[in-house]
């Protein structure tokens, strides 16, 4: 093999190794950047103001009567001043990690309750929890209505819709 | 931080595809060259060598696209491709009549270590079954350790006592013991990290951890001063101590973790230093390897391989225009200055680069996986794969005193290629556990809308019927001890 093939083998080798490392990173960018990244889910809940932004999906997402309240907020227990923007899907509270407000108290259940919108109107359901859940000094028993400014009692934190 | 959007249907595994081929172009084209420039026509073996690698890589492609089909794209390709090139570097040197360097014992091992990855695969189905295995794992780790301080199993060879032999095959058992290890501590700290990381008092800006709660970081200090004595392995000790040290900083996010380590260390290695002939040697070696009393003798290793990385200098010797003969286990211990002999800086660059994509990429699924024993793992096997490179490159250019590790997949030697591509099966697994969509949320974040919901009245799928996986990373969950300030952090959606 002649020096100047060699020269070209050798650096031409080199090549090759940095295109692979290079398309190596170049798959790793999608990582990182683009469309796998997903803004709604890095706005602070304490910006989301009167007016919920519509998430993706459009309309299905608004909370369902115009005018009604639009958060659910913790006004009292550990979690105090804690903001959720509500959606129609509603809130589902409890210890589990796959609630939608995750509340670290012994007192709750690991499903406690949820609150959901049906026909413009928001509800509050009990999920069979072991402590209950109050409104005032009512347990709350089966789907009971939620107006805004009630505060639900759910282990030692109390909810309430916000306009 | 961001949330990894999971992928919607199983991807075609495409990028991993293409990659691999340019992996295992550069291998062959590796050992073409090799054959050409020392014996004017394809070494002997080209085609065995080569079509077993491939085969080996394409069964391993679709395993995973079977098994595990959201893993990661990228860690394969680079693996196979650290793989191949050392096979390469290794056939031109026992093409080159060095003892020691043995081509077809090298495709062995890698056949072997494959088909063990394969295996782990098959065999662990999910990553968190593992974490029943704590303590059998601290047990195993701590057995394998010993095991070459057994007379008659283990003997001293090159002055360190890390091998163990079974009829006429060697083991180093410290590289397995190096996983073991690594499934300990993710799941010890998984379960006590909360204690380990709240627990204790404030000083000097630094949050201590309470007395009772170093035994377990005492205990590994004792582990690896052991090794460093009995079995005068300085790289597996400092791999250990480090391993356990980065892993509980993972775990507890306290730095007071890292000084009061990094104290335990330099306070181990001083007093190692000034009893035992053998460290003040490695560290003589180190600051004056020029030495003219030490060049002929203990330090004539390293000063070769410097001799032979400035050889290769920018773009390399070229293949088989190195002197490998002139370095001692330049297969082994030293294939890192063989390689920057015959492809110079710029092949170093690149495959230090690899190296980074492999660590980055297990970093990446420790953020991206769901349950607290994963990110653990996966951080502590990323971390202990980036500690080894750092202390092997490190020995060999001169940063810190040399030890006899051996670099992850380019080094000849059975255990290590053994040990890492299990490392790289438990990688690719959590990866896929990490990118597999998911209905569940991540933990605090909020629930995505559900359209068909309202048609149903309402009714919320939050965590649906398979609510039971998150429960792994329950109790290491940020959420769990949150205080009043942690309370945005946790509707906010970012764990960890």
């Amino acid at each position: 093999m002649s020096e100047l093939t060699f020269t070209l083998l050798r650096l031409g080798y080199l090549v090759l190794l940095w295109v692979f490392v290079l398309s190596a990173v170049a798959v790793l960018r999608r990582d990182l950047a683009g469309p796998r990244t997903s803004n709604s889910r890095r706005r602070r809940p304490e910006q989301a103001g009167p007016a919920p932004t519509p998430a993706p999906g459009g309309g299905a997402s608004r909370a369902p009567q115009r005018g009604g309240p639009s958060r659910l907020v913790v006004v009292a227990g550990p979690l105090t001043g804690t903001t959720i923007p509500l959606t129609s899907s509603g809130v589902l509270i409890g210890r589990a990690p796959s609630c939608t407000l995750v509340l670290d108290d012994d007192y709750s259940s690991s499903r406690h309750a949820r609150i959901f919108p049906q026909g413009g109107q928001w509800f509050v359901e009990d999920l069979g929890s072991t402590n209950g859940t109050y409104i005032g000094e009512e347990r709350v028993q089966g789907v009971i209505p939620l107006g805004p400014g009630v505060g639900v009692q759910i282990g030692q934190s109390v909810v309430e819709l916000q306009g | 931080m961001s949330i990894l959007q999971p992928e919607e249907k199983a991807p075609a595994r495409v990028a991993e595809a293409v990659l691999l081929l340019v992996a295992l172009a550069l291998g062959m084209g590796g050992m073409w060259m090799v054959g050409y420039s020392l014996e004017d026509g394809l070494p002997e073996g080209f085609w065995t060598y080569s079509i077993v690698l491939a085969a080996l890589a394409f069964t391993i492609h679709i395993v995973l696209r079977l098994r595990a089909p959201y893993a990661d794209q990228v860690i394969l390709p680079a693996v196979v491709l650290l793989n191949s090139v050392s096979m390469a570097m290794i056939l031109r040197q026992d093409l080159d009549g060095i003892n020691g360097a043995n081509a077809s014992r090298h495709l062995m091992w890698t056949s072997l270590g494959i088909v063990v990855a394969v295996v782990v695969l098959f065999v662990i189905r999910d990553h968190r079954s593992l974490r029943r295995l704590t303590y059998t794992a601290m047990v195993v780790g701590i057995v394998l350790v010993v095991l070459p301080l057994i007379p008659g199993l283990g003997r001293e060879i090159n002055g360190a006592r890390i091998w163990i032999y079974v009829g006429s095959f060697s083991l180093q058992p410290a590289e397995f013991a190096k996983i073991a290890f690594a499934v300990f501590f993710a799941g010890y700290l998984v379960a006590n990290r909360d204690t380990l990381a709240l627990a204790g008092r404030k000083f000097l800006g630094l949050q201590l951890p309470r007395l009772r709660d170093l035994g377990p970081i005492l205990i590994v200090w004792a582990v690896s001063l052991a090794v460093l004595i009995g079995e005068k392995d300085l790289g597996t000790s400092l791999l250990f101590f480090g391993l356990f040290v980065g892993m509980l900083y993972l775990a507890t996010d306290r730095v007071g973790w890292i000084v009061i380590g990094l104290v335990m260390f330099a306070g181990g290695a001083v007093v190692a230093w000034s009893i035992f002939s053998h460290v003040q040697l490695r560290v003589n070696i180190w600051l004056d390897a020029l030495n003219p009393d030490l060049i002929t003798g203990p330090s004539f290793q390293l000063v070769q391989g410097l001799f032979a990385m400035a050889y290769g200098g920018m773009f390399g010797a070229g293949w088989g225009g190195g002197y490998p003969e002139y370095v001692p286990f330049a297969f082994s211990d030293f294939i890192y200055a063989s390689l920057g002999e015959e492809l110079g800086l710029t092949g170093l660059l690149a495959i230090l680069l690899i190296y980074l994509v492999i660590v980055q990429r297990g970093l990446r699924h420790a953020v991206g996986v769901r349950d607290g024993f994963g990110k653990l793992l996966a951080g502590g096997l990323a971390f202990v794969m980036a500690l080894q490179l750092f202390v092997v490159v490190g020995g060999i250019t001169r940063l810190i005193p040399l030890t006899g590790l051996t670099l992850p997949f380019m080094a000849q030697g059975g255990s290590s290629l053994l040990a890492n591509w299990i490392v790289i099966a438990l990688m690719l697994r959590i990866s896929d556990a990490a990118r597999r969509p998911s209905a569940l949320p991540t933990r605090g974040a909020l629930a995505e809308p559900v359209p068909a919901a309202v048609a149903n009245g309402g009714a919320i799928e939050v965590g649906g019927p398979g609510a039971g996986p998150v429960q792994a990373g329950t109790e290491a969950g940020a959420g769990r001890n949150a205080t009043p300030d942690d309370a945005t952090q946790i509707v906010r959606g970012v764990d960890l």
